[in-house]
């Protein structure tokens, strides 16, 4: 059932994507084509047409078909070793996102607790979270890397992985204001008389009660870390990773370099999503939650 | 438990803690010295902003009225209507559902350059990158919002003998009006991000995005960051207005009330 239920339709989505993809590339690709031809003075046949739009050096839209080469080129037929291997260059990107993603989970907790426990912390800093977020981070990138710089930070990495934590804290914090709050008042006063401190009702009832909570935003936010951490590689001119990529094929006029690190990018954000999700189950079981 | 906060408290604690922020920067610079290549001073950079009042507003039409906002509407209606025609059929809309999902987790931003390639340096491409980086959470969440009236209201319906159209009118699309104010408010703020990025990637010589590169080049640090505080400005502007509309149109959700 679940083929017919979810597979099917899914399967279904993504053939009619690619057949739209296909045609949009004919059309898009044929005006080249017809250039081409007009300037040696000869009327290409509908095939002809069609075969020459999927086999363009620079076409304006490559078909899948090129994509998918130029990506089993860049990666399985490349040394990992080689700048031009997409593989290295999404090593780099994983290294940024998980920096990002650590920082972001430690000052997105850290927040939350501020918040939870202090009155005055959540009148100050919530307003300020959110319109954090509403801040184009694009816009603070150079400076990120200037002030990171003359902080003593050697490398790109800092500067990105601050971009990929400041997209990322705001999930987790959110998660966990509400699940450090989660406990009712029943809970709440059943530790009060068992003469329990404020410590103590933190770490053995709060902490405990927002782990769910914790769980449901890792995926948001490692998707988040993932496209600061891309948006920061195009942001602050790095010269390695997959928004580097875009960048050189960019400025080399070389859409299958755009194209080829586009895919490379969705794929490692789909692996990404799923590691994070699977570990979030495992964890979710081993702490005695129910399998959802 | 807790006491209630005042409404004074609610806006005072937060702006005097951004005031103590920038009181601490001022001081900041000015004891330690700190180079205006570096980090310039509050005070700097409001001068910045006075000075260059007319290049500022320059950059803002061309990057937030034309890139931005063409973006953000075309995009939202993009997704508003393939929402709406994807709904009626069950079968599409499983599986649409995972794969727009997956598409509005994916770093889209990264089209950028192509879009420039294809719509040329003006702002038609930065209108195209923040259509595109705006249809999937417009699409996704204007799905979701669709099935948010239930079971029973949507049989009251049917024994009121509404049809499809009438139904979608009166209930569902009421009920789904949160969700679309949601996927709006993401929406603000990543126009803007993509408005900006693409602007990277080739633009006339204006816009915000243009303005801080080249700002950046020459050590102009406070013009770069009079152009984050207008961009910070806007993105809260733009969000507050989002938010302002929904509280109007969606009073009647438990959210809004009392």
């Amino acid at each position: 059932m679940t083929f017919r239920r979810s597979i099917l339709p899914i399967l279904t989505v993504v053939v009619a994507l690619v057949v739209i993809w296909y045609g949009a590339a004919i059309k898009m690709n044929s005006t080249w084509t017809f250039d081409q031809a007009a300037r040696a003075g000869t009327s290409p046949s509908l095939s002809e047409v069609i075969g020459d739009t999927m086999q363009q050096s620079r076409p304006l839209l490559p078909v899948p078909h090129q994509v998918v080469s130029e990506l089993w080129k860049t990666t399985v037929e490349k040394k990992i070793t080689s700048k031009r291997s997409l593989v290295y260059q999404g090593f780099i990107t994983l290294k940024t996102t998980l920096w990002g993603f650590a920082l972001g989970i430690v000052i997105g907790v850290g927040l939350a607790a501020i918040i939870v426990l202090s009155r005055i912390g959540r009148l100050s800093l919530m307003p300020w979270a959110i319109i954090s977020q509403t801040i184009p981070i694009v816009a603070l990138a150079p400076i990120i890397v200037i002030l990171s710089n003359a902080a003593g930070a050697g490398t790109l990495l800092v500067p990105k992985a601050i971009i990929a934590a400041y997209l990322s804290f705001f999930p987790v914090m959110v998660s966990m204001v509400k699940g450090l709050s989660s406990p009712d008042h029943m809970q709440l006063d059943l530790l009060r008389t068992y003469g329990a401190g404020p410590r103590a009702v933190f770490w053995k009832l709060r902490v405990p009660a927002s782990m769910p909570y914790f769980f449901a935003s890792l995926k948001v936010s490692v998707a988040a870390a993932f496209v600061g951490a891309v948006v920061g590689e195009l942001s602050t001119s790095a010269i390695a990773g997959l928004g580097a990529r875009m960048l050189i094929g960019s400025q080399f006029g070389e859409p299958m370099i755009m194209w080829a690190a586009l895919f490379a990018a969705a794929i490692l954000a789909g692996l990404l999503i799923v590691t994070i999700g699977g570990l979030e189950q495992i964890l979710r079981r081993a702490m005695g939650g129910r399998p959802v | 438990m807790r006491q209630k906060d005042t409404q004074f408290e609610r806006i005072a604690y937060p702006v005097g803690f951004g005031l103590l922020v920038l009181v601490l920067w001022e001081i900041g610079v000015h004891l330690f010295n700190v180079s205006p290549a570096l980090l310039p001073a509050p005070s700097a950079i409001g001068a910045a902003i006075a000075s260059s009042a007319a290049i500022l507003w320059g950059d803002w039409v061309q990057t937030v009225l034309k890139g931005a906002l063409n973006g953000i509407w075309m995009g939202s209606l993009a997704g508003i209507a393939l929402a709406l025609v994807v709904d009626r059929f069950v079968f599409l809309k499983r599986g649409l559902m995972p794969v727009a999902n997956f598409f509005a987790a994916l770093p889209i931003v990264g089209l950028a350059p192509i879009m420039v390639m294809w719509f040329g340096f003006d702002w038609h491409s930065k209108a195209a990158v923040v259509a595109i980086m705006v249809f999937f959470p417009m699409l996704v969440n204007t799905l979701a919002g669709l099935s948010a009236a239930d079971t029973m209201q949507r049989d009251l319906m049917r024994t009121y003998a509404a049809g499809h159209v009438a139904t979608l009118m009166k209930l569902r699309i009421p009920a789904a009006l949160p969700f679309v104010f949601t996927g709006l408010k993401i929406s603000t703020t990543l126009a803007l991000i993509g408005a900006i990025v693409a602007e990277y990637f080739g633009s006339p010589i204006r816009g915000m995005g243009f303005r801080i590169t080249t700002e950046m080049g020459r050590l102009a640090t406070d013009m770069v960051w009079a152009e984050i505080f207008i961009s910070a400005l806007t993105g809260t502007a733009l969000y507050g207005l989002v938010a302002l509309i929904e509280k109007r149109v969606t009073f009647w959700h438990p959210s809004h009330r009392g």
